[in-house]
C-alpha cells in the first residue's frame, strides 16, 4: 500500500528542518525589510528633490533592480562582486545585501510616488505659514504620504518574504529548499509527499504573511477616523 | 509624443549603462578566477569544502535527520579522510545544478561532487579528475518478450518508446534511424507506456532505468549499457593542478580496495539492485 504522505512532516527531524527553513526564510526577509524601509525612506525623500543628476541616479538605481531579475542580482553578488572584491560574506549576508538594496529601490519609488500624489497647495500652504522645508515635510508631508504608502509597501514586505525562496541559489538552505530535500527524499517511498510538503509551506507563509495584512488594515481603518 | 521618445532615450541610456555595468563585472569575475585553495591552505584551514546535491538521491541528498548522505557524499567523506584524518572535517556545501561552475570558479568549495558528469564545454572552465562512476543508455523490456540487442527493435512493426528532449531520443535518431520512436513528454508516460504493450522497450539513462526495473517486476533492463558512455568525476578550479593530482592518486589508491564498490553497496544497491556494479562504478579512476 502505499504511503498518504502527510507522515514525511514528522519523520526524523524534519519537521524542526522545516521550521529552521523558516527562520532563515524570516531572518532574511525581515532584516532587508526593515534595512530597505528605511533606506527607502531617504531615497523617495531625495527623489522629489529638483536636482537632476541626483534623480537621474536615483532613477537609474530603481530600473536597475526593476529590470534585472532578482535571481540574476544574486548571482553577480554571490559569484561575482563578493569574490571580486575578496571578500567572502556567506551566502546568508549577500542575501540580506541584495534583498535590502532591491527594497531600498522599490521603496524609494513608492515613497516618492505618495509625496507627489499630495495635493500642490499642501506644500505652498506650508509656505504661505512660514514653515522651514524640513518643517513641511515632518508635519505635513510624510504624516499624509505615510498613509498612501502603506499598501505598497506591505504588498512589497510580502513579495520580499516570497522571493527569499530564490536564495537557495547561492547556497541558503530556507524553507521550500528544505521542503524539496523531504520530498525528494521520500520520491519513491512516499510520492504523495509534495502536496502535504508544499501545503504546510503554504500554511507557514501564511502564518508569516497573513499578520502583515491585518496590522496594515488596522493602521488604515485607525487613520481613516 | 515629444515626451514618449524623451522616455525613451532615458532608457536606452539607462540600459545602455547597465549592459556596460554587466561588462565590467563579467570581466572582473573571470579576472579572478585563478584563485584556488592550496592543499597546504586546506589543511591549515583543517576543513575541506566539498559541493554536493542536496536533492539527488541516491546520489546526493539530505536525509530526514538533515544528514547529507548518497554515493557522492559517502565518497567526499573519505576524500577528507584522507587528506585531512577525520571524515567529519568536510564541510558539504549544497549546490545547485545550474551553479556548480560559479561555486568552483568563486573559489566557494574546494571539489565539486555533484554527480558532476564530464563534458567538452565543462572542461573549458573546471578540471575534471580521473572518474568515478559511468552512465550509458540501456534498454528495459518485458520479461515475455525481452529484446536484447538493437537490431530486434528493427524487425517489423516494433516500437521503442523514449522520452522528448532525452540524449537517447537524440541518439536514435542519429545513429537509427530506421528504429521506430515512440515519444512522451513525461517519465510517468513512457513507463505507462511500456506496461500497456504499446512498445516494446522503453530507451533512456541507464540509471532511470534499472532503478524502475527493480520495483517493476515482469520487466527486466535487458541492455543495461550501449551508445556513448557518459562518466562522472570530481571537478576543481581550473588550474588546480596539486588537487587534481591528489584526487586522483587517491581514486588510485581507493581501487586498490575496492572502495567505489563498497560505495556502491553502501547507497546505490538498494536502488538498483545486486549486479549492476559493474555497469555504473568505476574503480581507481580508470576505464576498462
Amino acid at each position: 500500500m502505499q504511503s498518504l504522505g502527510i507522515e514525511v512532516l514528522f519523520q526524523g527531524s524534519n519537521f524542526m528542518r522545516l521550521l529552521g527553513g523558516l527562520l532563515v526564510t524570516i531572518e532574511i526577509a525581515f532584516t532587508s525589510i526593515f534595512i530597505g524601509t528605511a533606506l527607502g525612506l531617504l531615497m523617495g525623500l531625495l527623489r522629489t528633490l529638483k536636482s537632476w543628476p541626483l534623480r537621474f541616479i536615483l532613477r537609474f538605481y530603481l530600473e536597475a533592480f526593476r529590470i534585472i531579475p532578482i535571481l540574476v542580482w544574486l548571482y553577480v553578488a554571490y559569484f561575482i562582486f563578493t569574490p571580486m572584491l575578496r571578500v567572502d560574506i556567506g551566502g546568508e549576508l549577500t542575501a540580506v545585501l541584495v534583498f535590502s538594496l532591491w527594497g531600498a529601490a522599490e521603496m524609494g519609488d513608492i515613497v516618492r510616488g505618495a509625496l507627489e500624489s499630495l495635493p500642490k497647495h499642501q506644500l505652498e500652504s506650508g509656505k504661505a505659514l512660514g514653515l522651514k522645508a524640513g518643517q513641511i515635510y515632518r508635519y505635513i508631508l510624510i504624516p499624509q504620504a505615510v498613509r498612501r504608502m502603506l499598501p505598497g509597501t506591505i504588498n512589497l514586505a510580502t513579495r520580499m518574504i516570497k522571493t527569499t525562496s530564490l536564495v537557495v541559489l547561492i547556497g541558503v538552505i530556507e524553507v521550500v529548499k528544505v521542503g524539496q530535500q523531504i520530498i525528494e527524499l521520500g520520491v519513491i517511498k512516499a510520492p504523495n509527499a509534495s502536496i502535504w510538503v508544499y501545503g504546510f509551506i503554504f500554511i507557514l507563509f501564511f502564518l508569516v504573511c497573513y499578520p502583515l495584512s491585518r496590522l496594515s488594515r488596522k493602521f488604515e481603518r485607525r487613520w481613516q477616523s | 509624443m515629444e515626451k514618449v521618445t524623451k522616455r525613451l532615450g532615458w532608457l536606452m541610456v539607462g540600459l545602455l549603462l547597465l549592459m556596460g555595468l554587466a561588462a565590467c563585472g563579467l570581466g572582473g569575475g573571470n579576472a579572478s578566477s585563478a584563485k584556488f585553495n592550496s592543499i597546504e591552505q586546506i589543511k591549515k584551514n583543517d576543513k575541506i569544502k566539498i559541493g554536493v546535491f542536496a536533492d539527488k538521491p541516491p546520489f546526493g541528498y539530505v536525509d530526514e535527520h538533515g544528514e547529507n548522505q548518497g554515493f557522492d557524499v559517502y565518497i567526499a567523506k573519505r576524500f577528507a579522510k584522507d587528506l585531512l584524518g577525520d571524515e567529519g572535517k568536510v564541510e558539504f556545501v549544497l549546490v545547485d545544478a545550474a551553479s556548480r561552475v560559479a561555486y568552483l570558479e568563486s573559489n566557494k568549495v574546494d571539489i565539486i561532487m555533484a554527480n558532476f558528469t564530464v563534458t567538452e564545454e565543462r572542461q573549458e572552465k573546471v578540471d575534471f579528475a580521473h572518474p568515478y562512476m559511468k552512465l550509458s543508455f540501456g534498454i528495459v523490456s518485458p520479461d515475455s518478450a525481452p529484446i536484447t540487442s538493437i537490431d530486434q527493435l528493427k524487425e517489423g512493426g516494433k516500437k521503442l518508446i523514449v522520452a522528448k528532449g532525452t540524449t537517447a531520443e537524440t541518439y536514435f535518431t542519429k545513429n537509427h534511424p530506421d528504429i521506430e520512436l515512440l515519444k512522451f513528454d513525461q517519465y510517468t508516460e513512457i513507463f505507462a507506456a511500456l506496461k500497456d504493450g504499446r512498445g516494446a522497450a522503453i530507451a533512456n539513462d541507464n540509471t532511470e532505468l534499472i532503478a524502475w526495473a527493480k520495483s517493476n517486476p515482469g520487466f527486466t533492463v535487458t541492455i543495461p549499457a550501449f551508445g556513448g558512455q557518459d562518466t562522472i568525476a570530481p571537478a576543481v578550479a581550473k588550474g588546480n593542478k596539486e588537487l587534481l593530482d591528489w584526487i586522483n592518486n587517491e581514486l588510485a589508491a581507493l581501487g586498490e580496495e575496492q572502495f567505489i564498490h563498497q560505495a556502491y553497496q553502501e547507497t546505490l544497491n538498494s536502488v538498483y539492485g545486486e549486479g549492476f556494479a559493474e555497469e555504473l562504478v568505476v574503480e581507481g579512476g580508470k576505464l576498462d
